[in-house]
């Protein structure tokens, strides 16, 4: 063996110290974690441009090919109608990025890694939301940008603009912990994006997304005006556009998404526990 | 030694659905002691080492780290461990300082704290020149260098590896096996887990074999290898079909019973007389007209422990015949 003197710090010298725990603890973890997400983002910026492709090409096929044949009462411009139901889209579909990067961490061993580490765990979940929520909500500026160079026009003030995007934008933090379950349950990344593809597609098509649940079948119509997407886009559209009353739209919008966070978020925490 | 030892074990039993991972496994390690876990795969090896880390929780027993539980203190176990995985669980799109500063952070260093961590650490696995660089453009080995540099950030006072160089070119791993060689002479606890027993052979004080979620053995390198009695002498045979009568004429003359391996259409023999073994099986095997395509006596292998281990378990307990006629190339010379 080398006998070459180590001019060397000693890796081993005090013992491991015991991190503070608590809130504090907590929020710094979380802190650092979400500072790693953003900071690999920003170096794969085709991975932005193009997440950003996909709902452009949705505004500019709803806006050009399907647009002009369809027709919602209430808006005599269809964009108008459009554009709240591809940023609700595009929140969701933000939100499933959860499902892949974590899918990805965990095949990969960082979560392990970090798990390994005297971290708060719930901070590692909690990073990976808020730096999703941060990505899906540049998309969104993005897209409004996009909507009004293709004619969309907002019709309420900026307060009201704000409050609508604040749901919406919240409603996809909360669905980004329900695809954090996703990926807990199937670890695989591309499995999960699949999964939270096929998830996602029957919420988001099935919804007042694109069109109004008026002309869709009883049993169809039941479920879209039930279900949580139609509550937010509705609630995103009132407050935008200023048609009709957006105080209950947003209640139940809220409701679901706060519904869907401490569940979600709940059983993530717990399955992320035992993985 | 009075100290108690640092990595305690007992009993533990893990299960995943009807797959019995541990089966009762017990472990020591003292204080500034490498143990090496040698197993196959599917032995039991990683689900071990992920209970020792806090990654899983075992269905019965209990184990401790530097005093602490690691089921009623995990916290405190893992500001006291350092864990490198069997895949270099280092991110691509970071830096190398990037990597191990965040670890530092993670470990709860201040900000400055853990950038002259990292720096040392970087100095001490020969990195500072691609310090800066991306992880993606690192080779295997650097980036394995890395993964067990952000093991060693925190100070740890039990370093756990997961099969550290599997994957790696004899090159690397020789390389890697300096790395690990000076932390241990340091004082380093180190629980190492392989299948090369060369590595263990080299890297452990102690070797304590699994199979099966058991421990079916424990010792020094030294003690495993005379199990198998010093020399193995390994008989090829020319015919699949002769693999018995192979076995029978080879009876008796080593240190212990002949092997039959029918995979690999040989068999093996411990022997202690080396030569003397090698003559006599070979007159043997010349009276008895059996075809043989090679002879040799070589350094016993893990293989051969194994099999020496399961032998013994089991008196005629060869690799079983179950994957039905051996029809693979090995058969054609």
């Amino acid at each position: 063996m080398s006998a070459v003197p180590l001019n060397r710090a000693p890796a081993v010298a005090a013992p491991g110290t015991v991190r503070a725990h608590g809130p504090g603890a907590f929020v710094r973890d979380t802190w650092l974690m979400t500072r790693r997400h953003l900071l690999i983002t920003r170096r794969t910026p085709q991975l932005l441009v193009l997440s950003a492709v996909m709902p452009i090409m949705f505004v500019l096929l709803f806006r050009y090919v399907f647009g002009g044949s369809i027709r919602v009462p209430g808006y005599p411009s269809y964009v108008d109608y459009l554009i709240p139901g591809i940023l609700v889209q595009t929140v969701i579909f933000g939100a499933s990025s959860t499902a892949v990067g974590m899918a990805d961490d965990m095949s990969k061993g960082i979560t392990d890694r970090f798990r390994s580490l005297p971290t708060q765990r719930g901070a590692i979940l909690a990073s990976r939301t808020i730096a999703d929520v941060i990505r899906l909500t540049y998309t969104v500026a993005l897209l409004i940008g996009v909507g009004l160079l293709v004619g969309f026009r907002m019709h309420t003030g900026v307060l009201e603009v704000a409050a609508g995007l604040g749901i919406a934008i919240f409603f996809g933090y909360a669905c980004s912990w329900l695809f954090a379950l996703l990926a807990l349950a199937v670890r695989h990344t591309e499995t999960a994006q699949l999964a939270a593809f096929l998830l996602t597609f029957p919420f988001v098509f099935a919804a007042s997304t694109f069109t109004s649940t008026a002309t869709m079948p009883p049993w169809l119509r039941t479920f879209a005006d039930g279900q949580p997407v139609t509550k937010v886009v509705n609630a995103l559209r009132a407050l935008m556009e200023g048609t009709g009353s957006a105080a209950r739209p947003a209640l139940y919008a809220l409701a679901w998404s706060v519904g869907i966070l401490i569940v979600a978020a709940s059983l993530a925490t717990w399955r992320f526990r035992k993985i | 030694m009075s100290d108690p030892p640092m990595i305690t074990a007992e009993a533990l039993v893990k299960s995943f659905g009807s797959t019995v991972a541990l089966a009762g496994v017990d472990l020591e390690v003292e204080r500034g002691t490498v143990l090496g876990l040698l197993g196959r795969n599917g032995a039991g090896k990683t689900t071990l080492v992920r209970i020792l880390a806090t990654l899983l929780a075992p269905d019965v027993g209990s184990a401790r780290i530097a005093g602490a539980d690691v089921l009623r203190d995990p916290q405190t176990v893992r500001s006291r461990i350092g864990l490198a995985g069997q895949y270099a669980a280092v991110d691509e799109m970071l830096t190398g300082r990037e990597n191990l500063e965040l670890v530092g952070r993670l470990y709860g260093l201040r900000r400055h704290e853990a950038e002259t961590r990292a720096s040392e650490v970087l100095e001490r696995l020969n990195l500072t020149a691609a310090a800066d660089r991306l992880v993606l453009t690192y080779s295997g080995g650097m980036r394995r260098r890395l993964d067990l540099g952000a093991s060693l950030v925190g100070r740890p006072l039990v370093l756990i590896m997961d099969e550290p160089t599997t994957g790696l070119d004899p090159g690397t791993r020789i390389e890697l096996w300096k790395f690990i060689g000076e932390l241990v002479r340091e004082g380093t606890t180190l629980l190492l887990t392989t299948q090369y027993l060369e590595e263990a052979d080299r890297l452990a004080d102690r070797v304590a074999v699994i199979e099966r979620g058991r421990m079916i053995a424990e010792g020094s390198p030294g003690e495993l290898k005379q199990r198998v009695g010093g020399d193995v002498l390994e008989v090829r045979s020319a015919s699949f079909g002769d693999l018995d009568r192979l076995v029978h004429v080879l009876s008796g003359l080593g240190s212990g019973p002949p092997v039959a391996d029918v995979r690999e259409q040989r068999v093996t023999l411990p022997t202690a007389d080396r030569v003397a073994t090698l003559l006599a099986a070979a007159r043997r095997i010349d009276e008895s007209g059996l075809q043989i395509d090679d002879i040799s006596l070589r350094r016993p292998s893990l293989d051969d422990v194994f099999l020496a281990l399961t032998s013994s378990r089991e008196p005629h307990g060869s690799a079983p015949p179950t994957k039905g006629p051996v029809t693979s190339e090995r058969v054609v010379v």
